[in-house]
């Protein structure tokens, strides 16, 4: 069955229509999964042996949960604001999905002028990412405040505090990057870092291993993911600003966290680790030369680099006690952010120095 | 496709707008407000102005919106009460509001012909990258313009620091 009498626009509508069903199913399962591993990584840290009655290994103990919590009771309070009560789960869960769109996730390969691994091309994509974190900033806001309660608003109002202070250092630490590709186009990015294997890529060749260092710190605060999880910690604000949510939006804020985690790692594997390309470079680009393993290893390159990315995630949350509130601020307006400028002054100074 | 995407869009930037005057509670209304500049972030895009959209959405709805959020959020401001407006307030304003959609309507619909040839951007060639025109233009054309706003920019943080200052 050839798609010949179709027209181009048909084609590309089917193809991005079934790119965009598979990379979410791959997402959600990946999100449940992630829940899985930290849960059994946490646990060999604390040397115990974690979820593992449920299937071998505990594997199926996400498909568990997700049934149970489909059948909790949805409590809804009675004197919570409703429209914004539904609301904010739906605004965080939505906006940590939207992110992968334009992830490319692989290496360019075309099925009837359609790219395989990547859904969307746009010369902004840096800059969608970037939007898209801003607008999950609303999730948590209306959560905290729609609860009618003290404790989540305060939570809800330290969170989105925390993020949007974060987010300046976050978007201030990717200039470098963007000063070595020339362009915000997450393709162009990536193509800049495969000249010479892991020596190209912009943590080692680019020089950028302090902007590194930023993102990595500004997105675990972006996340709020330990060591900065203070306005989701049980024993500070009872549960921050889902402590009124039960079952299944209570199921969206804990996969919009998941989700998040794994956007923010795609996002730092593409700018800081070349992305899909392999650490060995062009060297053994002659022995494996078939047009399906060409698709398939570098997805699997990029596969191994998020997943390091989410072990780290993990093994910072095992290991660091967390910030207080007014450290955690002090770090971000104090400590990250003039260091993030002082990385784009020393980028470009040395780009227009070789240039 | 462009017609389809300004109607619609424009459709949802006119509704929000509306919401937000007709909503009662303020947080509704500033929640209508980012419906409105995501909409306006839409119809940039779709006339070419993509590094525009992506600023209007980053920092628009993503941080002056939310600092609108917080300040409502933090002040509690209750929901608003009813009242008739004041009847000199209708008897000026209806023919007032509707002299004005005339008249505009009327300067609209009469230049309708220079209004279709204009040159709209007409310093940007569209040969490279949006963003690098852009910023090629605001680094070397308009780069007064550019140093002075950032030091406006700067005098307003630096006042509202010393405006929220405890007295010591």
């Amino acid at each position: 069955m050839t798609l010949t009498h179709l027209t181009n626009f048909e084609l590309f509508l089917l193809l991005s229509v079934l790119k965009v069903a598979v990379v979410l199913v791959i997402l959600l399962l990946a999100v449940a999964y992630t829940v899985l591993l930290e849960r059994k990584l946490l646990a060999r840290m604390q040397n115990r042996w974690g979820p593992s009655r449920v299937g071998p290994f505990g594997l199926l103990q996400p498909l568990v949960d997700g049934a149970k919590s489909f059948l909790k009771e949805d409590m809804n309070p009675l004197a919570a604001e409703r429209p914004l009560f539904i609301l904010a789960p739906i605004i965080a869960l939505g906006c940590a999905l939207i992110s992968v769109a334009v992830v490319p996730f692989g290496a360019v390969t075309r099925v009837h002028g359609v790219d395989l691994f990547q859904i969307a091309n746009v010369n902004i994509g840096l800059l969608v990412i970037l939007g898209i974190t801003s607008i999950g900033v609303y999730g948590i806001t209306l959560s905290g405040w729609s609860s009618n309660n003290k404790y989540s608003l305060l939570g809800s109002l330290r969170s989105t505090a925390q993020v949007i202070s974060y987010e300046l250092a976050l978007g201030l630490s990717l200039v470098g990057v963007v000063l070595r590709a020339q362009s915000l186009n997450l393709r162009t990015i990536v193509n800049s870092q495969s000249a010479h294997g892991a020596l190209s890529w912009n943590i080692f060749g680019g020089f950028q291993i302090v902007a590194f260092f930023i993102y990595l710190m500004a997105a675990f605060a972006e996340t709020n993911r330990a060591p900065f999880d203070l306005p989701e910690a049980e024993n500070e604000l009872v549960a921050g600003y889902h402590t009124e949510y039960s079952s299944m939006k209570f199921a969206m804020f804990f996969m919009a966290e998941y989700a998040n985690m794994i956007t923010v790692s795609c996002v730092a594997t593409l700018l800081f680790f070349g992305g899909a390309s392999s650490p060995f470079g062009h060297i053994f680009n002659d022995f494996f030369n078939t047009p399906v393993l060409n698709a398939v290893f570098p997805v699997c390159w990029f596969v191994a680099k998020v997943f390091a990315f989410l072990a780290l995630y993990i093994w910072v949350r095992g290991t660091l006690p967390r910030f207080r509130y007014d450290q955690l601020m002090s770090f971000g307006w104090k400590f990250l952010l003039p260091l993030a400028m002082a990385n784009i002054i020393v980028t470009s100074f040395v780009i227009a120095m070789r240039g | 496709m462009q017609l389809a995407l300004f109607i619609i869009f424009g459709a949802l930037a006119l509704g929000g707008a509306l919401n937000l005057l007709l909503q009662r509670h303020p947080i509704h209304s500033a929640l209508s407000l980012v419906v409105v500049m995501m909409s306006l972030a839409v119809l940039y895009w779709s006339l070419g102005a993509e590094f525009l959209a992506a600023a209007q959405v980053i920092v628009y709805s993503g941080a002056i919106m939310v600092l609108f959020v917080f300040v409502i959020m933090l002040l509690n401001a209750g929901t608003e009460q009813r009242t008739r407006g004041s009847r000199a307030a209708y008897a000026v304003g209806i023919p007032g509001a509707a002299a004005i959609f005339c008249l505009l309507s009327f300067v609209f619909l009469s230049e309708r012909g220079a209004l279709k040839s204009s040159n709209i951007g007409g310093d940007l060639s569209s040969a490279t990258d949006n963003i690098a025109e852009v910023s090629a233009m605001l680094f070397t054309k308009q780069l007064l313009p550019f140093e002075v706003t950032s030091i406006l920019i700067l005098v307003a943080i630096l006042g509202a620091v010393v405006l929220a200052r405890k007295e010591q």
